[in-house]
């Protein structure tokens, strides 16, 4: 996901002694690979993330790795890894979290399986650096996000980050990525940009995986930034990780008009985060989720409900596999436009 | 007074219990059978890809809506961590606030914070005016008749094990199989067959779910999957009934059709109605079960 591959591939290097296999980027070709062998109506992080395996376990792995969540997330892996057994692979699959909760004594015992040498201290030092490492990558991004439309020179932001990802996998302790982190802020805020004061801004809300993965929104983020626009988006790892539960509790105080009960997975943030944005004035919401997914298609009319009642124009993509790019850009063309033309 | 119940989702599951209670409070429920109308009205306020079940909800909400004082709609969030429901069961309550202008009676079944069905329908009598007395006891019988009942037709489906007839079973949700709309017409077409029909729906083997899928952990599919199951060696074939673009069936029929290794009928119902081609395939799928 993302740039996430990084700090994952970090954890897992420092703590098994095996070889760690970056899988390459999501391309259509994986996309293919995992629509092929999928239900049909299944939602779309599925496809990508089989998709994903078997292109790993062709490259030679054995141990797979599968997060899982709430709503449906949870029980991906074990179709997962059905799927992946009719088709004739060897291999193991580890699922962190199922029902939406992590089951701590499990993953010891998968851990221990695996290597019996393991030193859990040593683990729990390395979880923490990869910890602050994904904060600190989180805080680096929602800046980037914000400025990256208004950039002088093309490229600069992206070739600054490559650099701070290649150093941050050197780190060996908590205290010098601090000052890694601190460093590389100051360059980044040192990167001319030309922004004006009353720039058009937009936030992006919806469901968690197609949020993150560029691939599998196509990029709409750079798309966004190319119109010479803020972003604001609140859907990262490390509020997946920390914040989660809080948001939800906030969001049910603060939003009681539009809902009284807790949603599924990331539905009641949602509801929050657009009227958040309808109350700071922001000039537009996109909501992106993946064709299917039954928490946010519930909430889809309440988020119609919001928008409407703070005069804030919302516009819903809805990603498959099979979505052409060029439909969703004239779209997004057609967005841009109509909030510029409110602007005015 | 009258309280309105939509026919559709969590009726099926609760039905009987809130009859015998309100019967006792001498209060008159409300509802009607699905039928295409009610189905066109759900889809004007409906998303597009909402699945089939919740359209008729919606539909039926809309009907209700100026025919009775209270629409009833509880929020059902999990029974413990491994009972969990189907995630549009926990919006229920705020798509309708926010979608209707009714008055809404609700309480929340949700185990894993101590929220349980009793204490919320106590509430809700309370709300309406009747001392806490009576509403228990109300609430004590209404128990009583609806595990009866349930053991009754539990009984009956088992008993159909044993007939000497080719036994088919259906793999379905509540809210589907008894859906005039949806799963009644199908029956219909099945029952034409000299055939015995076993619901999965019907019996209470939630635990032995565990044989065919670990991770399991929503209520009513680990239901469906403790059928299969049980009647897994006495059956000749299966018949998987879900609706257009149910999340779960999704995820655990695929399961199911790749584990088991019996003939199977994978049968996804949309809002399209095409009922003759249905006919069709169970038509060539009973051919291939009298021929095995």
């Amino acid at each position: 996901m993302a740039n996430y591959y990084i700090p994952a591939h970090y954890l897992l290097e420092k703590i098994f002694d095996f070889e760690i296999i970056n899988v390459p980027l999501i391309t259509s070709k994986t996309i293919e690979l995992g629509n092929k062998h999928s239900p049909e109506f299944v939602c779309t992080p599925f496809k990508y993330t089989l998709g994903t395996m078997i292109e790993a376990l062709d490259m030679g792995a054995n141990v797979l790795i599968q997060f899982g969540g709430g709503c449906r997330y949870g029980y991906y892996s074990e179709l997962q890894e059905q799927i992946l057994k009719d088709l004739g692979y060897k291999f193991e699959l580890l699922n962190l979290i199922t029902a939406g909760k992590a089951n701590v004594k499990q993953i010891y015992k998968t851990i221990k399986r695996i290597n019996k040498k393991i030193n859990i201290i040593k683990c729990l030092y390395y979880l923490f650096i990869t910890v602050k490492m994904v904060k600190y990558m989180d805080k680096i991004d929602d800046y980037i996000r914000q400025n990256i439309g208004f950039e002088v020179e093309k490229n600069s932001f992206n070739k600054l980050l490559e650099k701070m990802l290649e150093q941050f996998k050197t780190v060996n302790n908590p205290i010098k990525l601090y000052i890694l982190y601190k460093k590389y802020l100051k360059k980044f805020k040192k990167l001319k940009i030309n922004k004006p004061k009353n720039c058009l801004k937009v936030g992006v809300i919806g469901e968690l995986y197609t949020l993150m993965e560029p691939f599998s929104n196509y990029y709409l983020e750079k798309e966004l930034a190319s119109f010479n626009i803020e972003i604001k988006r609140f859907t990262n790892v490390n509020y997946l990780l920390f914040k989660h539960k809080a948001t939800i509790n906030k969001a049910l105080k603060k939003s009681k008009k539009y809902m009284k009960y807790k949603m599924c997975a990331d539905a009641s943030s949602n509801v929050y985060w657009a009227k958040y944005l309808g109350t700071n004035k922001y000039d537009g919401i996109i909501h992106i989720k993946s064709s299917f997914c039954t928490p946010e298609i519930g909430v889809m009319p309440i988020l119609d409900k919001v928008a409407k009642d703070y005069n804030i124009p919302i516009i819903y993509f809805s990603f498959d596999a099979n979505t052409s790019e060029v439909g969703i850009k004239t779209r997004l063309e057609a967005f841009y436009d109509m909030i510029e033309m409110r602007r005015k | 007074m009258k309280i309105g119940i939509p026919k559709a989702l969590y009726y099926y599951y609760f039905f009987d219990k809130w009859q015998y209670f309100f019967e006792q409070l001498n209060i008159t429920l409300v509802t009607i059978d699905t039928n295409k109308e009610i189905l066109e009205r759900g889809s004007v306020y409906a998303s597009s890809e909402m699945c089939l079940s919740l359209k008729i909800f919606l539909g039926h909400v809309d009907y209700l809506k100026d025919k009775c004082d209270y629409i009833l709609i509880p929020k059902i969030d999990n029974f413990g961590l491994n009972d969990q429901m189907c995630s549009n069961f926990s919006c229920l309550y705020d798509l309708v606030n926010n979608l209707f202008d009714v008055k809404i009676l609700t309480y929340e079944i949700n185990h894993l914070k101590k929220k349980y069905e009793k204490r919320g329908l106590i509430n809700i009598g309370k709300q309406l005016g009747f001392d806490r007395k009576s509403l228990l006891k109300a609430y004590n019988i209404a128990c009583l008749k609806y595990k009866k009942k349930k053991k009754e037709l539990s009984i009956i489906n088992l008993n159909k094990l044993n007939s000497d007839k080719k036994k088919i079973l259906i793999v379905a949700h509540d809210y589907n199989i008894n859906d005039s709309f949806i799963g009644k017409e199908i029956i219909k077409n099945i029952e034409k067959y000299d055939l015995e029909i076993i619901y999965s729906h019907l019996f209470n083997e939630d635990y032995l779910s565990y044989y065919l899928s670990k991770n399991l952990y929503w209520k009513y599919s680990k239901k469906n999957v403790g059928a299969i199951v049980l009647c897994k060696e006495k059956i000749d074939g299966i018949i998987f009934i879900s609706t257009f673009p149910c999340g779960l069936d999704s995820l655990v029929n695929e399961l199911m059709m790749r584990k088991i290794e019996l003939p199977y009928l994978n049968l996804i119902i949309d809002d399209q109605d095409a009922l003759a081609g249905i006919e069709t395939r169970i038509e060539s799928f009973v051919d291939i079960i009298e021929q095995n």
